[in-house]
């Protein structure tokens, strides 16, 4: 039998993966990819409330965050395009110039 | 009770002189005759509508009040009015105001003829005739200060008027500071009956409603209440110590001598004593205090104007005498009579100071008394007038100011024997210096055209005669028209102290008398001065007020004022002010440091930030700050 508990752990999981890849990739890409994960695991609980709860409207939002991890992906991708183009580099750490 | 006057009549006598103000200062600034007919437009008009509200009096209900109140100001717990209360005793100083600003009005379009600013002063006179309408009649305190500040304001204005003169500028800002001081009393007392009165039906500043107040408060707190407010009176009224600024006023036009240290400004004080007698009466110990400043006031200026040369400072000190021995009667519980005294002397003086602006006018601005002889002779109808007025003030039977000082005297005789005696020497004095004064500057044979001048003293146009006539019968019918009986028509008429009335005639006819003795033959200089010796220079320094004033001022206002901006700079703006700016800048330093420039960095503040976020909505307090921790160590770490 498959609760919500398994459900929230698999995605508490999966969020914490992709925290630790957020903090500690230095390739932007792969930082792209651990927010892809982010969103994923976020996803997941708002499916798993929906479904525990009846209630559709978190299926809707998991619809909306979609969505925007569509544009966020575009217009970062872009960034590393540009940051690649102008640095020749996609490591996080080499973009320092903006700090006091 | 139904009271017939009617309300316009009061509101367009109100506001009258305002608009004639506005419309000269719009349309006519350029223009000398336009600018005189406007403002003696106006005062007329004011003055034609109090006299259809002083005989609707007659018909009305016997008290003749009227209140009419607009709401100006409302908020929780306090409520400001606009309006006005009639009774008697403010429509018949009304008819002061107005009527004897009606004929000052009308000499100044002689007086001020050459002057190419005049349209500048028919605005500045129309001004200050409705501030001090607006002082006779607001039914309440805080309007009654507007227009005490206004009246305070014009003044200043016309005392300064002729601005280029550096003493006539000075005596404008003195005029304005002593006033400023005492109005400073004056409010507290004010605000303090006003945080008093609501243990009714809530706080006003009505007089109505504060006079049912009244008798439920403390008593030792009203006798402050009353205090404070005298000490507004004392600025205005010019009473000893705030008296010196009135001598110094005469440096303005004479008009406005006439208008505003004779008739009417000074009288605001005295008025709004006896307007608001029910706060004064119950406190015996105000009351005293009071009187006395009235009587030292009144013997200070007699025995000071006894050394001056300079006639329209004689006719100030007079003024501040009387203003005095008007003071007195009100300390001594007589409203009736102190508004009595105030009313004759409001027509004798006027005229006074109108006569000797005629001679001023034809001698061409000389206002030294030894320097003019013989002035009977070559100026009739001014010489006429002004004896008339120096009797009445002298109180001369049977010229108004003797029914009127007589009141005084024996109201002062039959609560006081000090404050008798003082005011009979001072009347004394009067008679004394006035006579001195006519026979100085009107007696004798006239002095020959001297060569260089060339030109004949002849008499002033009729524009300037025709209101010194008109106060010269005001002056001496006074004591007949029932003045008093009219203005308190509950008390019973005043019946003439025959003792009292012979000793101040006497007193009064020596005073005259001696001053013939001394002054009756023509010397050059004044034979007083040998005679008082050391005396005679402590005179002219006016007793040293000025000389006192001048020193604390410089030694310790200043000093006091310097130590409060060190003060000031020192600790207000470099500790408080400087310390905020310190704690902003070194907050920023501090904060600086997270910019590091590292995204992964910012991505774990944000995190650990979430995360307390969080620990704060489950309140696991311990957790917070063990995190609260890392983000330090780790900045610590970095930096």
């Amino acid at each position: 039998m498959i609760t919500l508990g398994n459900y929230l752990a698999l995605s508490g999981v999966i969020f914490s993966i992709g925290l630790i890849g957020v903090m500690t990739s230095r390739n932007v890409l792969k930082v792209l990819l651990s927010l892809e994960l982010l969103l994923a695991a976020s996803n997941l609980s708002f499916v798993a409330f929906s479904k525990f709860n009846g209630d559709y409207a978190g299926q809707l939002i998991v619809f909306f965050v979609i969505l925007v991890a569509a544009a966020e992906v575009a217009i970062g991708l872009a960034i590393v395009v540009l940051m690649y183009r102008r640095l020749s580099t996609i490591q996080a750490d080499e973009l320092k110039e903006l700090k006091w | 009770m139904v009271s017939t006057i009617n309300p316009h009549l009061v509101w367009i006598a109100f506001f009258a002189p305002l608009v004639s103000c506005v419309v000269i200062t719009l349309f006519f600034l350029k223009n000398k005759t336009f600018s005189s007919l406007t403002a003696i437009f106006g005062i007329l008009i004011s003055f034609a509508c109090s006299c259809m509200v002083f005989t609707q009096i007659f018909q009305s209900s016997p008290a003749g009040q009227l209140q009419e109140s607009l709401n100006w100001i409302q908020m929780d717990g306090l409520v400001i009015n606009f309006g006005f209360l009639t009774n008697p005793l403010a429509i018949m100083m009304l008819l002061v105001v107005t009527g004897v600003g009606s004929a000052i009005f009308i000499y100044s379009r002689g007086y001020m003829d050459e002057d190419p600013s005049s349209p500048r002063f028919f605005a500045y006179l129309s001004l200050f005739a409705f501030s001090m309408i607006g002082i006779v009649l607001s039914n309440n305190f805080i309007q009654l200060f507007i227009f005490w500040e206004l009246v305070g304001l014009s003044s200043y204005l016309l005392i300064g008027f002729w601005y280029a003169k550096p003493s006539a500028a000075d005596a404008g800002v003195k005029a304005f500071m002593v006033n400023r001081i005492s109005d400073f009393g004056f409010l507290c007392g004010i605000i303090l009956l006003w945080s008093l009165s609501g243990i009714q039906h809530g706080r006003t500043f009505q007089f109505t409603d504060l006079a049912s107040v009244i008798p439920h408060l403390d008593p030792h707190l009203l006798t402050i209440i009353a205090l404070l407010l005298f000490c507004g009176v004392m600025g205005k009224s010019a009473q000893v110590p705030l008296h010196v600024w009135l001598i110094d006023a005469m440096e303005g036009p004479t008009p406005v001598s006439a208008l505003i240290h004779a008739a009417t400004m000074v009288a605001a004080g005295i008025y709004l004593l006896a307007r608001t007698f029910f706060v004064f009466a119950p406190s015996v110990t105000a009351l005293t205090f009071i009187a006395y400043t009235g009587a030292i006031t009144s013997l200070m200026a007699a025995i000071l104007a006894v050394a001056e040369d300079d006639i329209k400072r004689i006719l100030a000190y007079s003024t501040l005498s009387q203003l005095g021995l008007m003071v007195m009667a009100l300390g001594l519980g007589g409203p009736m009579q102190g508004m009595y005294h105030l009313t004759t002397h409001a027509f004798f003086k006027a005229l006074l100071f109108l006569g000797a602006g005629s001679v001023i006018y034809a001698l061409h601005h000389e206002q030294n008394i030894w320097k003019m002889q013989g002035l009977f002779k070559k100026m009739p109808i001014t010489g006429w007038t002004f004896l008339i007025g120096t009797l009445a003030l002298s109180g001369i039977f049977p010229l108004s100011g003797f029914w009127s000082k007589d009141a005084i005297l024996a109201l002062a005789f039959e609560h006081n024997t000090v404050l008798y005696l003082i005011a009979a020497f001072a009347s004394g004095l009067t008679a004394f210096y006035m006579g001195r004064l006519f026979f100085v500057a009107f007696w004798g044979e006239p002095a020959k055209p001297q060569k260089g001048h060339g030109h004949e003293i002849h008499e002033s146009p009729w524009v300037m005669t025709l209101p010194l006539i008109a106060l010269a019968i005001l002056s001496t019918i006074g004591g007949f028209i029932g003045i008093p009986q009219y203005i308190f028509p509950n008390e019973a008429p005043e019946t003439l102290n025959i003792k009292v009335a012979i000793i101040s005639s006497i007193v009064a006819v020596l005073g005259l008398v001696f001053s013939f003795m001394i002054y009756g033959k023509r010397t050059a200089s004044d034979p007083l001065i040998e005679k008082l010796g050391s005396f005679h220079t402590v005179l002219k320094n006016k007793f040293y007020f000025d000389i006192v004033y001048g020193w604390y001022v410089d030694n310790i206002q200043q000093n006091l004022a310097l130590a409060l901006s060190h003060l000031e700079k020192g600790i207000i703006d470099r500790a408080f002010i400087g310390g905020i700016t310190c704690l902003a800048r070194a907050g920023g330093k501090a904060f600086r440091y997270f910019q590091n420039g590292i995204v992964q960095f910012y991505a774990l503040v944000f995190i650990l930030g979430a995360i307390l976020l969080f620990l704060f909505l489950i309140k696991s307090f311990a957790l917070i700050f063990v995190l609260g921790i890392i983000p330090l160590l780790l900045f610590l770490l970095l930096a």
